[in-house]
């Protein structure tokens, strides 16, 4: 029995001693573990941190901020009336507050919203929201884009509901919509193409969403079959010129460091961004990497590559001479208004004036973009390539519509351009459209 | 060998200056930069459709860059100044504020408008002492006692034609010249006026002779840049 105690007391001594002995290691060592244990949380939140700064580069490549700012109010409160022909929808705030923003969503609800096109509360997003070109981002961008929205200041703004017009209004219609036009997937690279070919189409039929304003949309709003062929903007005023024709924007015959240049500064030796493409450079394509824009103009020299346009014919006939006499009064406006930037040649400043000979948006079919550059002006926008931008004046202020009529043939007409007239009543009509 | 060298030298870059003769330069300055701007801002003939293009030149650059700053944004409205801005930095308008207010041009003489003797001396007095009665500041405290503005923010209100300010003053009583600013300043002050005085005051003003450059900005009293604290500060 005895014998039965001392083991008891020794087995207890021992495992005392063990306890202490533990005790002592533990104290020692605590501080190794602790540093050790918010090391990896630094760790965390370094990642945590990598990722916002990831997601906050994709938002200014996806130029979230764009629509979802109304002009002259806060970042991402959203507020912005897209004028389109369905109705004009009015941008929701994503700033993570609670109330009025998106500061209830979680991860999957962001997924769901710009993978599948469907709201928190599961109603079907209009594809205004360009769901259709984001369903190709990846979960893993998507993420970061969301956990960068999250990091942002919450603002209190309730924005007023979107006035869509009948039919369109109707859900069903929205249904039969997706049915028909809407095909979910993130983006497949083809493993035919270079790692930057896929990149550029990744950014440009994706995250960039150039789509939703290159390419025409249907009486259903469904951007058409064949991609990026450019179209007049559903109820804006500027035509968005395909990006594939050579005879509006596309990219075939230019060098890429060409298109690099205009996609980041707003100007090139050829060609200057007017209307909401001067915008989206200026918010978002002058901020993206240089390895990014360069996988852009790739892809896009890539699509452009074929010559599938009717050549414009050789030889034009022969003018009458009442046109040859609209246009003369035309040149004499030209003489005193345009010359002196544009040049008698034609052939404007390298990087300052445009070129209006051989310029594609002076040429192209549609005449609408020329005509709001001469109505409106502008100035190409600021940005870190050209920050003091030479403005060209609005003329509608001191021409009539004859005035402008003339001048906008007369170019289309001149140095061997040779695209259609235009009469008054083409400018009247652009007048009238709507601006958003 | 040496004059050899130089000879080549100077072949070559006379070759380069030839090049470069024939193409065309213009003109690094913000004059040419501006054009879109005095094709309307200027002090040539009026051949425009608005005939009230205000004269910009040697107005207060603070004032200027705000007014760049509310058409771009939306708070003014006139929509070809929109336009014309809608892709412009705050940078490059503070530059174009500082060009327009540097600059020194001859004021356009008085228009001639007949005004009645007691209108005149009514206006003369609102001019100086404003109507204490009423809230009505007198025009000089904050628009200078030469009325050609105190730097860097107040507009002087001399050299601008009948039609441009009489549209001014009811923008500022319909609230259609600063949509969503709650400001007690102009547009309260507008407001207090009766039609009559308004109308007199744009004719007041627009047949005085102008001259001179806006008052520097200590002579502002705290009491008046308090009034328009909304103002007085770069947007």
């Amino acid at each position: 029995m005895n014998s039965i105690k001392y083991e008891f007391k020794v087995y207890i001594l021992r495992n005392k001693l063990f306890a202490y002995f533990a005790a002592v290691v533990f104290l020692i060592l605590l501080p190794f573990f602790e540093s050790a244990f918010a090391d990896s949380l630094k760790l965390d939140n370094h990642i945590s941190n990598q990722n916002r700064l990831f997601g906050a580069y994709l938002v200014r490549a996806g130029n979230c901020m764009g629509c979802h700012t109304a002009r002259g109010g806060a970042s991402f409160a959203g507020g912005r009336e897209m004028h389109t022909s369905f109705g004009v929808f009015i941008t929701p705030n994503i700033t993570p507050d609670k109330e009025t923003g998106i500061g209830n969503w979680n991860r999957s609800d962001f997924w769901r919203a710009l993978h599948q096109g469907v709201s928190r509360n599961g109603r079907m997003l209009y594809p205004s929201f360009p769901y259709p070109q984001y369903t190709k981002i990846t979960r893993k961008d998507a993420d970061a884009i969301f956990s960068y929205l999250m990091s942002l200041e919450p603002i209190v703004k309730e924005n007023p509901p979107s006035k869509i017009f009948f039919p369109y209004n109707l859900e069903p219609l929205l249904y039969v919509w997706r049915k028909l036009y809407f095909t979910e997937g993130v983006f497949k690279p083809d493993l035919s193409k270079s790692k930057e070919w896929n990149r550029g189409a990744y950014l440009v039929e994706g995250l960039g969403h150039c789509n939703s304003c290159h390419s025409s949309r249907n009486l259903l709003g469904a951007s058409q079959e064949k991609k990026l062929i450019g179209k007049k903007m559903t109820g804006m005023d500027w035509y968005a010129p395909s990006l594939i024709s050579r005879l509006e924007a596309g990219s075939g015959d230019l060098e890429i460091s060409e298109i690099i240049e205009l996609l980041t500064s707003g100007i090139s030796k050829n060609a200057v961004a007017s209307g909401h493409m001067a915008t989206v450079i200026r918010q978002s394509l002058q901020f993206m990497l240089p390895e990014d824009i360069h996988a852009i103009a790739i892809y896009l020299k890539y699509i452009g590559r074929e010559n599938f346009d009717i050549a414009p014919a050789d030889s034009f006939p022969v003018l009458s001479k009442r046109v040859r006499n609209y246009l003369s009064q035309g040149g004499k406006i030209y003489k005193k208004y345009c010359k002196s930037c544009h040049q008698s040649s034609g052939k404007g400043v390298p990087g300052i004036y445009p070129p209006l000979a051989g310029n594609r948006s002076v040429t192209m079919a549609s005449p609408l973009n020329t005509i709001l550059s001469v109505m409106h002006g502008g100035f190409p926008p600021t940005t870190i390539g050209n920050p003091r931008p030479y403005g060209m004046p609005p003329f509608q202020q001191i021409f009539h519509d004859k005035e402008i009529a003339l001048v906008v043939s007369y170019i289309r007409n001149s140095w061997g351009n040779h695209s259609s007239l235009v009469t008054e009543v083409d400018i009247e009509r652009s007048r009238n459209s709507k601006r958003n | 060998m040496k004059y050899c060298y130089l000879a080549i030298f100077f072949f070559i870059s006379n070759l380069v200056n030839a090049s470069g003769s024939l193409s065309v330069t213009v003109p690094n300055t913000m004059e040419e930069r501006v054009k879109a701007c005095t094709i309307c801002h200027n002090n040539k003939q009026k051949e425009g459709r608005d005939v009230y293009y205000p004269r910009i030149a040697g107005k207060p650059a603070g004032y200027i860059f705000n007014q760049l700053k509310y058409f771009r944004d939306g708070l003014r409205h006139y929509k070809p100044m929109a336009i014309l801005l809608e892709n412009m930095s705050d940078e490059y308008m503070l530059e174009i504020a500082y060009y327009f207010s540097s600059l020194q041009l001859p004021y356009p003489l008085p228009e001639k408008i007949s005004m009645y003797p007691e209108e005149i001396k009514r206006i003369d007095l609102l001019m100086r002492l404003g109507d204490s009665e009423r809230n009505i500041p007198a025009c000089q405290s904050c628009h200078g006692k030469r009325l050609m503005g105190i730097r860097p923010f107040i507009p002087g209100l001399l050299g601008l034609p009948y039609t441009y300010i009489s549209a001014q003053f009811g923008s500022w009583r319909n609230g259609g010249l600063m949509r969503g600013q709650d400001s007690n300043c102009m547009s309260e002050i507008a407001k207090l006026l009766t039609d009559k005085e308004v109308v007199a005051i744009a004719k007041w003003l627009a047949i005085q002779p102008a001259s001179g450059e806006p008052a520097q900005s200590g002579s502002l009293l705290p009491k008046f840049s308090q009034r328009c604290s909304e103002l007085m500060y770069l947007k």
